[in-house]
This record gives structure tokens, C-alpha cells and sequence, in this order.
């Protein structure tokens, strides 16, 4: 259950190696003993995420995940709540990739919506049903202010997030009957290992900044927030930007 | 006595309707389905068929936290099974059902002459919320917790079976496992409950205003509490320095005819207890904060009289002066609140000093602070009260309230302390087990009575009581 001063006692994070994730993770915790279930492929980095969160003295399962095969979402998500009640579950995956290939060659373009887009929606769907028999609990969906004004530089990955963002908005609204809160997030740039090499972008944020953000979103209820905060009001003027202005700025 | 055999089913509860609930705190929502109960049998039919998350009963939703909250499952609303049966002025009992609201039975005792034992801040509680909780009153040094005068208890099992059962009968240890069992034993249905003869219904009380916590510690301890039958302090949790802890102390016992002024002596009995105002829900969150709280502290103190002396008051200038408004939690915003209370035993006060100066100190603010000395404790193994402080703050949901609250619990679980269920919202599974050693005893009861885990409660399902 998440208690009265918003501290979950299970979290499930699909991207099982999101560093964002991760830090979100480790901040509902807080140094408490709660229960992990980290969804993502086997991997070195995958334990390591493991042995740390054990260090810390969560109880930590993991789940075979990928993101691609949409088939399997339902089974491994029903896995997650079967060992008990999922209070949150954060939707970390997605993919970056290079923005120019992306809408050049069609593989690229397809993975990459299939990730970040289609993934999701299949991911929200198995949350949604086992979350609304539940009766209670929080998802949290990383978006992007990449999907809020689509633009030239990335609109590949813009797009595919312009659409999650949109598809968690409205599982919001369609769970609210049911008790279950959903919190989209909408990061800025965040300095990760999917964003290394790049330059950073003003208001630019840490991992674990945006996992400050998620623990006051979960307990406040929130609907919808951007990390950093001020970046509400700055997306809310760029979304106006005539398109001829809005193609010079340097984004 | 052995079970009944159930009452054939007449009718399943169809109004039953999908229900966002929370406590009094207004905090951690979740959504069941809610059936509301208007007879027995409607409790037996739910009990066929209790779904994969089982069911919970629920009564005024009084209780701060979760536990009158079954997420994904059943919650049987209790409050329409609410016929006062009997009150019999000779025997000085009342057998009544489950979902009669205190307030209703002292409004129907009164008139006899008699007195609902036990009392908690507000009379917005039902019989079996108040035998769940085992609740306590300011009398609690002198009269103990509601269970001390709970003749007998009809409970309904999760095999569809009604027993009777009785604080010294065959089923001794279900009966003391139901009394502060969170409803987690099984679904009371009606109970007889020991009153008390009363002259009046009002008070005579004195008034002590102290200069700081160890002026009030003192008034405490120097054996003049035992004089009255009601005693409890609010103390300031807003103002360090000189006047940490300053308090207002008022003790009092219900006024014989004579004690009264001429003009209550012809109707000593009548019950005043207007409802003046229901707050609407248009409150911002964070109206109720340091700077606010501070003042209200400020004004409180200074209200109250340095010294008084055989003042007569009524039931809610003395008691429940918070039941002359409705819905007043709503003034903390949709964030809501949350009551923090807990007892250290005697010896332990400077746990409790230490724990003022952390909260005058944290940035938290707290306006509603409670500190009272507690009588003996009762047989119940999760009942909260045993002899000891009690003190009861409350603070509304901000950022690093939870670090402030884990504070705070790891100063009371080293005392000896524990928490109040009833008040809970937010600690550990590993903090009730610290501070209710008799959990496994009342665990392995409430197993026998119900080896499938039918009954159950979001605050079960958090603090891992079942």
C-alpha cells in the first residue's frame, strides 16, 4: 500500500536498467526495506542494479522483459503482481537512438516507435487491468518535453513520445473510477548515459532530480509533472511559437 | 457458546457500488466495492461469497488511516445496521447493533440516566469501530478502554456462523482478539454494553494553564489526576525555548444534580451538542501551516484561564468541542492529515520532552496536541492503551513528513512505546510488531476464526497484521 505520506511498499520498474528508473525507484524507498521487481533483459547491468538495490534492503525479483515483444507483456506484468500488491509502477523504457537515421531508415524509425510507443501502450494496458482489480496504486509513465512541441532535431523520438504521453494521460482519466493514480512525467534533459556525448540543454537535470519530482508527484497525486518544474512554463510558450519562429530557435 | 446456525439468505446486497475511501485523514485513497448492511443476513450472504480480496467492515470511517479501507474488495458499510435493541436503566445495559453511532446511544441513554462509559473525541464512532479500535476517553485512568465494558459481542465468522462471545466465556480469546482486532476477527453485528448512572450530563471541571512541560508533567504526577474521573492536556507544539510544552490542563467528572446552578438543575440530563457548522471542501493545502498553526496555538493558550475552579461545562465545551463542526478535516486540503499518537510507559518522559523539542524544531507544525496519563491497560493483545503517556499530535502531509515520522517512531519503539492503530496511517510492519509483542498470540487466534484470511484491510495488507 502506498501510505498516507505517499511511501509505496512494492514498486515494479519496466526497464528494469533505466537510470532515471532506478533513481525513482531508490527515492520511494527512501532506505526502506520495500519490495523490487526490475523488468528488463538479462544483463550485467541488470544485476548491478540488483546488487544495489539489495544493498539497500530491498527484497529485489527480477522479470524477463523486452520492450519489442509486445506478446509477452501481459504474462510478465500478471508475474509482477502475482508475489503480491504492485503499489507503483514506473514506465522507464524507451529508446534515444540517432535522431537523423531514425527518419531515414525505416528499421530504425520502426524500433523506435515500436519502443517508446507501441510498448508502452501494450505495458499500460497489463498495468491498467491488474491495477484496476487492485483497487489501488500509481503508475508512473516517463514522457518527455521532446513529445509536448515535436521538433525538427528529434521528431522521430518527439513523436513516439508525443504519443505515450498522450495514451498515459488518457489511461489516467479512464482510472480514475478505479482508484489507480497515473502520473505522466515530462523530464527535460536529463544527464544519463542515453544522453552522453550530447550537449546539455538549459534547465538541464539529474536523475536523481527527477526522481525528487516523481516522489512528490506520488504523493500529492499528481496528474501530471515536469522535471525540472519550471519547465512547465517554458514548454507552456514554446507550444505557442509561431512555426516559422519556432524553426530557428536553437532546440 | 456454540455458533448459531446462519439465517437462510434472503437477499444479496445488490446497491453495492464501486467507492473511492479514506480515512479521517483524508490520505492514501483506494477504491472498493461498498455494500451497504442493513441486516444480519446481508452480512452472512456477503460472507458466501468474499472474492479474492475479502472484506472489511466499515463504519463512520472515523479511524485516521486505512483500516475501515479494503482496496479491490469488499467493504461492508455498517452504518444502516443501526437499531438500538434494548437499554435497560435497571441493569444499566445496552444491547445494540454494530453500526449505532455513540452519539446516538448517549442521546437515547441519557434520558435514563445513563452514561456511555467511555468516549473518545468525537461521538462520530460506531459500537463496533469503537470495540475494533478498543477505543480510550479522557477517563481512560479511570474507567480503561471501551472493551472493559463490552458485555458480549455477536460476531459473524468467516464460516457464515454467529457466535456470542463474552470477555470470561468459552470464546474468551476471540472476544479479546475482536476487541482492538481492527475488524480483522470478523464482522461485529451487535453488542451489550455496560453503561454507567450519570446525574447529568455535564461537568464539573478545573483548569490549569502551565508555563511549560515541566509544570504539567508535575500537575500530573503529583496524584491530584486521580481526583478526576476526565483528564487530558493540550500542549504547544509551535513555541521553543522557556514555554516548550506549554499546556492547558483541564480535568473534570461528570456534575451531580446538586453541583449544578439552578437554572441546568431542572433538566441536569438534556444533551447539548449543537452541530454549528460543516466545513465546506474548498480548503487550499498548506492553509494549515507553521505560521497559521502558531497562532491558533497562541490564541488557544491564551484563551484558557490561568487557574480555574469548579467551572460546569458541557460535553462540548469539556469533550468534544471538534463535533460542533463537520467535516472539519477538510480545512487541511485535499493532501489531508495525519494523527500521530503513540504512548511511552512512565519513566519515559524525557522521551517525551525530546519529542516535542523535534517537532517544534522540524518545520512540521502540529495544532491538536493531546498528552494524557493512562490507567491500566486491558486483555486484549492489540488493544493500544497500558500505563503510561499517550500523546497525540497531528500534522498535515508535507515534504519530509515521513522522515519526521520515522524519527519520531524510532524514539518511541526505544522507549517501550507504540502506536494507536486507530490513528495510524503511515509506519512500518517492523514498528507494530516492535510495540505489540502479543501480535502472534492475536495472530494464531484470528487464524483459527478465519484460516482463509477473509477479512481484511488496506491497513492490514500495509502493516502485514494478518
Amino acid at each position: 500500500m502506498i501510505d498516507a505520506v505517499g511511501s509505496p511498499q512494492s514498486v515494479l520498474l519496466l526497464g528494469g536498467t533505466s537510470e532515471i528508473g532506478l533513481a525513482i525507484v531508490r527515492r520511494l524507498a527512501g532506505g526502506r526495506p520495500i519490495r523490487v521487481i526490475l523488468a528488463g533483459r538479462a544483463s550485467t547491468r541488470l544485476d548491478e542494479a540488483v546488487a544495489g538495490l539489495e544493498q539497500g534492503g530491498c527484497a529485489v525479483q527480477t522479470l524477463d522483459f523486452s520492450a519489442t515483444d509486445t506478446g509477452t507483456h501481459a504474462e510478465v506484468v500478471a508475474k509482477a503482481f502475482a508475489g503480491g500488491d504492485v503499489d507503483v509502477a514506473v514506465v522507464a523504457f524507451g529508446l534515444l537512438g540517432d535522431a537523423e537515421a531514425a527518419w531515414q531508415d525505416v528499421d530504425t524509425a520502426v524500433e523506435l516507435a515500436t519502443v517508446n510507443y507501441t510498448a508502452a501502450v501494450s505495458v499500460g494496458v497489463a498495468l491498467a487491468g491488474q491495477f484496476r482489480s487492485q483497487g489501488h496504486g500509481a503508475i508512473v509513465a516517463l514522457s518527455s518535453v521532446a513529445g509536448e512541441r515535436v521538433r525538427r532535431s528529434n521528431f522521430v523520438y518527439g513523436s513516439s513520445k508525443a504519443g505515450m504521453d498522450g495514451f498515459y494521460l488518457g489511461l489516467g482519466e479512464a482510472l480514475r473510477p478505479s482508484g489507480v493514480r497515473v502520473t505522466v512525467v515530462r523530464p527535460g534533459f536529463v544527464k544519463t548515459r542515453m544522453t552522453a556525448g550530447l550537449p546539455a540543454a538549459p534547465l538541464s537535470v539529474t536523475a536523481d532530480d527527477v526522481a525528487d519530482v516523481v516522489a512528490a508527484a506520488v504523493r500529492n497525486q499528481r496528474e501530471l509533472v515536469w522535471a525540472p518544474s519550471p519547465l512547465r512554463a517554458v514548454m507552456s510558450v514554446l507550444r505557442h511559437v509561431p512555426r516559422p519562429i519556432f524553426r530557428r530557435l536553437p532546440l | 457458546m456454540s455458533p448459531q446456525p446462519s439465517e437462510p439468505s434472503t437477499r444479496v446486497p445488490g446497491s453495492a457500488q464501486q467507492q473511492r475511501l479514506t480515512g479521517f485523514g483524508r490520505t492514501a485513497p483506494t477504491t472498493a466495492l461498498v455494500a451497504p448492511i442493513t441486516t444480519e443476513s446481508e452480512v452472512l450472504d456477503a460472507l458466501r461469497s468474499p472474492g479474492p480480496r475479502g472484506i472489511t467492515a466499515r463504519g463512520l470511517g472515523s479511524s485516521y488511516g486505512d483500516p475501515a479501507q479494503n482496496a479491490g474488495g469488499l467493504v461492508l458499510d455498517m452504518t444502516g445496521l443501526n437499531r438500538i435493541h434494548a437499554i435497560d436503566s435497571d441493569a444499566c445495559v445496552a444491547r445494540v447493533d454494530a453500526g449505532v453511532s455513540l452519539d446516538t446511544l448517549m442521546r437515547a441513554a441519557l434520558p435514563f440516566g445513563l452514561w456511555v462509559p467511555v468516549l473518545p473525541g468525537t461521538r462520530q464512532v460506531t459500537i463496533g469501530g469503537a470495540i475494533a479500535s478498543d477505543i480510550h476517553g479522557k477517563n481512560h485512568h479511570s474507567a480503561g478502554s471501551f472493551g472493559n465494558h463490552v458485555l458480549s459481542i455477536d460476531l459473524a465468522t468467516a464460516d457464515g456462523t454467529v457466535h456470542t462471545l463474552t470477555p470470561d466465556g468459552p470464546q474468551a480469546e476471540l472476544f479479546w482478539a475482536t476487541v482492538g482486532g481492527m475488524g480483522l476477527t470478523g464482522i461485529t453485528l451487535r453488542a451489550t454494553i455496560a453503561l454507567k448512572r450519570c446525574e447529568s450530563a455535564y461537568f464539573v471541571v478545573d483548569t490549569d494553564r502551565t508555563a511549560d512541560l515541566d509544570e504539567l508533567m508535575a500537575l500530573l504526577t503529583d496524584g491530584s489526576d486521580d481526583r478526576y474521573d476526565y483528564s487530558a492536556a493540550w500542549f504547544d507544539t509551535t513555541t521553543t525555548g522557556a514555554a516548550l510544552g506549554r499546556a492547558v490542563l483541564t480535568r473534570g467528572s461528570l456534575a451531580r444534580r446538586e453541583e449544578l446552578p439552578a437554572k441546568l438543575r431542572g433538566n441536569p440530563l438534556r444533551f447539548d451538542a449543537p452541530q454549528l457548522l460543516r466545513f465546506p471542501d474548498v480548503f487550499p493545502n498548506g492553509l494549515a501551516n507553521p505560521r497559521t498553526l502558531r497562532a491558533f496555538s497562541e490564541l488557544w493558550y491564551r484563551k484558557a484561564p490561568k487557574r480555574q475552579r469548579d467551572a460546569v461545562q458541557n460535553i462540548t465545551a469539556f469533550y468534544q468541542a471538534l463535533d460542533v463542526f463537520a467535516d472539519w478535516n477538510r480545512v487541511y486540503g485535499k493532501r489531508g492529515f495525519l494523527q500521530y499518537q503513540f504512548i511511552v510507559p512512565f519513566g519515559a518522559e524525557t522521551v517525551f520532552r525530546r519529542i516535542v523539542e523535534t517537532i517544534a524544531s522540524s518545520g512540521h507544525s502540529s495544532g491538536l496536541n493531546v498528552l494524557k496519563r493512562f490507567g491500566a491497560g486491558n486483555r486484549a493483545p492489540l488493544s493500544f492503551p497500558a500505563p503510561g503517556w499517550t500523546i497525540c499530535v497531528d500534522f498535515p502531509i508535507a515534504a519530509g513528513l515521513a522522515e519526521l515520522c520515522n524519527e519520531l517512531d524510532a524514539m518511541v519503539l526505544d522507549a517501550g512505546g507504540r502506536h494507536y492503530l486507530a490513528k495510524e496511517s503511515r509506519t512500518s510492519p517492523a514498528a507494530i510488531r516492535r510495540g505489540y509483542p502479543r501480535l502472534d498470540e492475536w495472530r494464531k487466534v484470528r487464524a483459527a476464526a478465519d484460516p482463509d484470511g477473509v477479512f481484511t484491510s488496506d491497513m492490514a495488507r500495509r502493516l502485514e497484521l494478518v
